[in-house]
């Protein structure tokens, strides 16, 4: 399968990407990995007039925390979240997405910030950046802005980005020092969409929820943040039938349709479980960090 | 191609060092790095098996790290240095991934062998006495329809062996 004929520009400076963009207006496209966007492009679902290849702009590619924030370029490859140390701990709910992501060669070139750009309602990243409650900075002709991430997705692949902008990195806040996360995903097989998958994200304060995100993927049309979810936990003690609740309210807020990965109810039970149980794992990791920091 | 509103296509030199040789080609903008591989450079070891980024049959090295050449457009891969399957043998002497594979039965049609071998090796490099859950986890963006894994496993633990014993 060949993609239609398209120009292809490498620029490599973040002014030549803002400009060639502006330049070349709405049918050209940003790629970094390509994971999404080469399949699309054979598929030919998608046509472009221009690539603008970011992959040799130096200095998006770290991955690196600053007065507790975390900054991931916009060329940190899912594997690189793999295996980063600074994404363990009271930021494993990313570390722990990252190794779920598609498969081990597409980890190796897809992105972060080109997973949430797609904002594919089945991309696991746009989860995990609402739970953590990110946002992500975004460069056009007229500067940069700051775009959270509930704001950036608007929905089935589509965003809030100008087509003159590019998302330079993702900004993670920090989430505290009692905090913890995981990422929580069925899939049929290795690469597979998920059937559902759902991320949560805790920080606990004298044992209590302080703060929570919870975020699904794979169960609406984008990533849904269950806000009653998160609005049931924060304040109260994590005790079972508060887990409970907001694993039910998370499954309520889930918008499944029934496919051949599941019917609907059946997705929305796996949203339940798996949030019960992230919950679980993600309430003990904030406890021994709560222990560890006594 | 009879399409007559087609515009011209623009063209670009692509150099990048292949199995350890400079390769140069003028190639279209469109062009997936396994078409490069396999019809600009006539390297046919690298194989098409899904053409939609979930089989693995197109695994090539893209400098040593395990990638699907057809998810990725052949200009990305200029002053790269590629690996396929036709890199791995040195003169008369197989690679011992490749000895293995024939040792343990890692194969059976071999569709998929090029690159569970190149993803193979890119793992041993990093992690020389893999478990066998290491191996299957570094496989598993890659299907194979006749051995089970099995074979693949063990010829990449006989691989490892040979390697750490050479």
């Amino acid at each position: 399968m060949y993609p239609a004929s398209f120009d292809y520009v490498v620029p490599t400076s973040l002014e030549e990407v803002v400009a060639e963009l502006a330049d070349r207006g709405s049918d050209a496209k940003v790629i970094a990995g390509g994971q999404s966007l080469i399949p699309l492009l054979k598929l030919r679902v998608v046509s472009v007039g221009s690539l603008v290849d970011i992959n040799r702009v130096p200095g998006l590619d770290g991955i690196e925390e600053e007065n507790g924030e975390l900054r991931i370029g916009a060329l940190v490859r899912h594997k690189a979240c793999e295996r980063s140390e600074l994404l363990r701990g009271r930021r494993r709910l990313l570390g722990d997405a990252a190794r779920l992501v598609s498969d081990p060669l597409v980890r190796n070139r897809g992105t972060v910030c080109g997973s949430l750009a797609h904002a594919d309602p089945q991309g696991d990243w746009g989860a995990v950046m609402l739970a953590a409650r990110a946002s992500v900075v975004a460069s056009g002709p007229d500067g940069a802005r700051t775009i959270p991430v509930d704001d950036l997705i608007a929905g089935p692949f589509t965003t809030s980005l100008q087509p003159a902008e590019v998302i330079t990195e993702a900004r993670v806040p920090d989430p505290g020092p009692r905090a913890s996360g995981t990422y929580l995903k069925l899939e049929r097989k290795v690469g597979d969409y998920a059937t559902a998958a759902v991320a949560v994200q805790v920080t606990l304060s004298n044992g209590d929820v302080q703060e929570a995100g919870i975020a699904l993927t794979g169960v609406g049309p984008a990533n849904i943040r269950a806000t009653a979810a998160e609005d049931a936990l924060r304040g109260n003690a994590p005790d079972d039938g508060a887990i409970r609740e907001a694993s039910r309210l998370a499954a309520e807020a889930a918008e499944p349709i029934s496919d051949n990965r599941g019917t609907a109810d059946y997705k929305r039970s796996v949203v339940r479980v798996f949030c019960e149980r992230g919950l679980r794992t993600a309430i003990a990791a904030a406890r021994a960090g709560e222990e560890e920091s006594r | 191609m009879t399409d007559v509103a087609a515009p011209a296509a623009t063209v670009l030199t692509v150099e990048a060092t292949v199995n350890g040789q400079r390769r140069e080609a003028a190639v279209e903008p469109r062009l997936l790095l396994v078409h490069f591989i396999r019809e600009t450079l006539g390297l046919t070891g690298t194989h098409i098996g899904c053409d939609t980024t979930s089989c693995g049959a197109c695994a090539v090295l893209l400098d040593g790290v395990p990638v699907k050449s057809c998810t990725m457009l052949a200009v990305q891969a200029a002053g790269s240095e590629i690996t396929t399957v036709e890199g791995l043998q040195q003169g008369a002497e197989l690679h011992p991934i490749q000895q293995a594979f024939r040792e343990e039965h890692g194969l059976q049609c071999g569709f998929c062998t090029p690159g569970m071998m190149l993803t193979s090796v890119a793992l041993l490099a990093e992690n020389p006495s893999p478990t066998n859950e290491e191996i299957r986890w570094a496989i598993s963006g890659q299907i194979c329809r006749c051995t089970g894994y099995q074979n693949i496993v063990k010829a990449v633990q006989r691989a490892a062996q040979a390697m750490r014993e050479a």
